[in-house]
């Protein structure tokens, strides 16, 4: 049946030839040129999640807090005083290899959509980035395009970007990652969503006028090795053009022409209106040639997989599109009739009086194929876990002041100062605890005084060597760094990075990451609301390290009582623990001072963290505990380190002796906490901790000048900040833009 | 009193001088679209942060043929109160209401930090009721807010008391280290020769509040309250 089409056609698409014929079958005929690449958009794993909807049920996804859980442009949790918070997370990892600058600010341009068209007003981005070692030209490279365009991208909009993390490892060499987290408030009750609704409603194309630009960007996105043929789909951001976007759009909450609005992102007008009509069960009708275009000639096929940026597809009642436009006009914004819905439910696009496609929406949402893989890990990978790194170990003969100082410095502890003040994160006069000042960015809800506490968290090592603890602990630390300022999680979102998942071992780990994800979400009562999976990510072949972003978002009823992580002078400080023994296993001390991967990392234990988080929450919204820190890359040593250097005071710590070797000092595991508590508040944290069965341990009173673990270092705290903070500088600089 | 706050198309700090002039006691900000010609009777006018007309062809040189301007500049001509915060104070330059120009930051990039500046003169009804000397810790967030003027007007500038604002260190002192941007002189803002337009690259509006991490400028905003006060009475 499917002799005619070329190998060549379908490699365009990223159409296997089962799928294809899968197709046909369905269709009971052949798809023409424009029908192909329709098929072709909405069957990608980008669009389609074939490789990843089968585990991506695994993920808890209700609650009391709940809103909108997956399957809309975002998810929204309840907050306070009628208001809901709107997140979500999507990555734009390939753009970003191939154009930094441009890749970075349209992946934020994106995001940024998904909110405002769930009718929220951004409140604040946060980015999770990862790149090759910071030594190689490349990586410098792509490390300041990206960070550029993130910051003239959001800045432009007036949005804040208040956190996120950097990383740095071999693995992302000619693969970045670049996920970009937007959120945003709503009233709870006038949330907007992505419907066609009644047969008869008109679609409204608004924004942008359409270009050839990211034309197959879906396909793209779905296929390994980025840098090998696809420049021509890059899109180019227009910060300004987004912004007359957002501010109309939020202008027509609460109209009552307004049925639904769904932005164009991946495979453009092809998976909006597609969506928009799958979400109501109806059909649609386009013409193409109503659509306003930057560039002549375009074919309807071109027109309808185009990814100009900055355009969305409102949804609005015959009677109202006059009134709807009229708004946009106010904001010298372009809009076009282009359809209607219909009830026979087709996508049928015209170009006049022409159709050019015509498929069942079905076909295009439900029917898209659906792979269940048998995941097996590499026995290279197996090696590195079983190796005994007790040699490595040995082998590190610095001395021990000298290995803080060391990790401190290291691109992937050091400050990211250096990035995050190209972000303006002090617009919209919110920003109560901005990027390094806490575990979890926090921000104030104007019109409530609750505090929205915002954090992302990937562990990628610890997901290599063991994907189910890594998963896992990418959603404690999350969770962890939310108690840490205090708040209670309310919802997760996550990006899902990682390699060709028609590998057994990149399965592997896909599918064992989401399991540990999965299981710590159930135990700590969080649900996934929204996510993105981004799969190929490979260069070379080789794949990026399983790189399961989490994104989560809490909050605390009064945003004052929110705490940083830095030394408060005068404090007891202690350190808190509901974790296995820390181990150098999969460490961030290993790969820095060794150079190697390996080992197990430990596998986190849920009950004594919600115990854990629980503990903080109260302390700190009653005022007793005046500063957290979790311990995470570089163990005990970097923690307190950071947490002097953040509170700029010393602190003579007196470890108990087990506690003073270097596995102790820099090993890694989950749930430990350092608190500075009120002076005269050490015996309830004492009897609380003894009740909540979590070993506290009292290492001294924040004074001085000085970082000392007896008997182990002195160092002043002056000489840390100095190492924290020039570690990217030092290295970014040498990159002359 | 009645404060404008003028919105162009991609603006972005005017709701957050909006929220800052609620919590002055004796203020009522309104919105200004920067189509209308209508100034609502107010009685100071605030050009806020942001990319006025997306800085197509150079900060500001749009927005100042936006309609509302015409009306910005017979207020400002008035010797009435104009305020024009970083993007408003490239505005305002483009507009020939104040000397000088903004130029992108020596060092390149986009900066968002918590600086010093130190006040240099307290004639502008912005500042009547700060002290000269007196140190405040503010916002900055900007690409191009490396302040230039050739030496006649610098000269011309400082001889009339026009310098407002000057980065400096936590304590007062003007350094090379504390001129994050590159101005010339290390200035932060500046006055016209009446006094009655400042422009200044720094945000009081986002250091009004100690939560946030500064509530030295509030100055600004009760001053200009304070000022009217003394005008109308």
């Amino acid at each position: 049946m499917s002799a005619q089409i070329s190998p060549e056609a379908l490699r365009e698409v990223a159409l296997s030839r089962e799928e294809y014929d899968l197709a046909v079958r369905l269709l009971c005929r052949e798809p023409n040129t424009v029908e192909l690449g329709v098929l072709g958009a909405m069957w990608s794993e980008h669009c389609g999640y074939k490789n990843s909807r089968p585990l991506l049920g695994m993920f808890p996804s209700e609650g009391t807090a709940v809103l909108q859980g997956p399957g809309e442009n975002a998810g929204a949790v309840r907050l306070g005083g009628g208001l809901a918070a709107v997140f979500k997370v999507e990555s734009h990892n390939h753009p970003s290899a191939i154009e930094p600058y441009q890749g970075a600010a349209t992946g934020v341009g994106g995001i940024v959509r998904d909110i405002f068209t769930m009718g929220a007003r951004p409140v604040a981005l946060l980015n999770s980035l990862r790149f090759g070692p910071l030594d190689e030209r490349e990586s410098r490279m792509l490390l300041a395009g990206v960070v550029r365009g993130i910051g003239d991208y959001g800045n432009s909009l007036g949005i804040p970007t208040v956190g996120g993390e950097i990383g740095f490892s071999p693995s992302y060499r000619g693969n970045p990652l670049v996920n970009a987290m937007c959120v945003g408030v709503a009233p709870a009750d006038e949330l907007v969503r992505g419907l066609a609704g009644a047969p008869g409603n008109v679609l409204l194309l608004v924004g942008a006028d359409t270009g050839r630009d990211g034309i197959h960007g879906a396909t793209f996105a779905s296929v390994d090795d980025p840098q090998e043929s696809h420049k021509g789909v890059i899109q180019v951001g227009n910060p300004f053009m987004e912004k007359l976007l957002m501010e109309a759009c939020l202008e027509l909450l609460g109209s009552p022409h307004v049925v639904g609005m769904q932005d164009l992102g991946a495979a453009g007008l092809t998976s909006s209106s597609v969506e928009c009509a799958g979400r109501t069960g109806s059909g649609v009708e386009m013409d193409v040639s109503q659509i306003s275009r930057r560039e002549t000639g375009m074919t309807p096929y071109e027109v309808m997989l185009s990814e100009s940026q900055e355009r969305m597809l409102l949804v609005v009642t015959p009677d109202g599109a006059d009134a709807v436009r009229r708004v946009f006009e106010k904001w010298d914004l372009h809009s076009d009739v282009i359809g209607v819905v219909t009830d026979d439910g087709l996508l049928r696009v015209r170009d006049g009086a022409v159709t050019v496609c015509e498929l069942p929406v079905h076909l295009l949402t439900e029917d898209v194929p659906r792979y269940t893989r048998v995941g097996k890990p590499s026995t290279a990978l197996l090696a590195r876990r079983e190796r005994d790194i007790t040699p490595l170990v040995a082998g590190v003969t610095l001395p021990v002041h000298e290995q803080l100082l060391t990790l401190l410095g290291s691109p992937n502890i050091g400050s990211k100062r250096w990035a995050w003040e190209q972000y303006d994160h002090t617009i919209q006069t919110s920003t109560t605890l901005g990027p390094g000042a806490a575990d979890a960015a926090v921000i104030c809800v104007r019109q409530t005084g609750e505090g929205l506490a915002l954090t992302m968290d990937c562990n990628s090592r610890h997901c290599l060597l063991d994907p189910y603890a890594g998963g896992m602990g990418a959603v404690v630390e999350a969770a962890r760094n939310l108690a840490c300022v205090g708040a209670r999680p309310l919802g997760l979102t996550n990006c899902l990075n990682f390699g060709n998942p028609e590998k057994p071992e990149v399965y592997w780990h896909l599918s064992e990451c989401i399991r540990g994800m999965a299981d710590a979400c159930t135990t700590l009562g969080i649900p996934v609301v929204s996510g993105n999976v981004s799969l190929y990510n490979e260069s070379e072949r080789q794949a990026v390290y399983p790189t399961p972003v989490v994104g989560m978002v809490g909050s605390l009823p009064d945003v004052t009582k929110a705490v940083g992580l830095g030394f408060r002078e005068g404090c007891a400080v202690y350190m808190l623990s509901a974790g296995p023994v820390p181990t150098l296993a999969g460490s961030e001390w290993l790969a820095v001072l060794s150079g190697v991967d390996a080992g197990l990392p430990p596998l986190p234990d849920l009950d004594g963290e919600a115990r854990l988080h629980e503990l903080l929450r109260s302390g700190i919204n009653d005022g007793w505990i005046l500063s957290a820190h979790d311990v995470s890359e570089g163990g005990l040593a970097v923690a307190l380190a950071e947490c002097a250097i953040a509170g700029d005071a010393g602190l003579p710590a007196a470890l108990p002796s087990e506690a003073m070797s270097v596995e102790h000092l820099f090993g890694e595991t989950p749930g430990v906490v350092i608190i500075g508590v009120r002076a005269d508040q050490s015996t309830t944290l004492e009897t609380r901790s003894s009740q909540a069965n979590l070993a506290c341990h009292s290492l001294g009173v924040a004074v001085g000048r000085d970082l000392t673990v007896e008997g182990v270092f002195t160092i002043a705290v002056e000489q840390l900040t100095a190492a924290h903070s020039r570690a990217l500088e030092a290295q970014v600089t040498r990159f002359d833009p | 009193m009645k404060i404008g706050v003028i919105t162009f198309p991609g603006s972005n700090g005017d709701m957050d001088c909006i929220h800052t002039l609620e919590q002055i006691g004796g203020c009522e900000p309104e919105l200004i679209w920067h189509k209308s010609t209508d100034l609502l009777a107010a009685d100071a006018l605030v050009l806020p942060g942001g990319f006025a007309h997306g800085d197509y062809l150079r900060v500001g040189a749009i927005a100042r043929f936006s309609p509302v301007m015409r009306e910005v500049e017979r207020f400002a001509g008035a010797g009435r109160p104009v305020l024009g915060i970083c993007n408003g104070f490239q505005v305002l330059t483009e507009a020939g209401l104040l000397p000088g120009a903004l130029l992108r930051n020596q060092h390149i990039l986009f900066r968002c930090a918590w600086v010093h500046v130190r006040v240099e003169s307290t004639g502008s009804p912005w500042l009547a009721g700060a002290q000269t000397g007196q140190v405040l810790k503010v916002a900055v967030a900007h690409g191009q807010g490396n302040y230039f003027a050739d030496s006649d007007s610098l000269n011309g500038l400082q001889s009339r008391s026009q310098v407002a604002l000057r980065y400096c260190d936590a304590d007062g002192v003007v350094t090379a280290d504390s001129n994050h941007n590159g101005s010339v002189l290390s200035i932060a803002g500046v006055t016209n020769d009446a006094g009655n337009v400042l422009g200044m690259m720094p945000h009081p509006e986002r250091s009004s509040d100690p939560l946030l991490g500064s509530s030295d400028g509030r100055v600004m905003f009760e001053s200009v309250v304070r000022s009217l006060i003394g005008v109308a009475s």
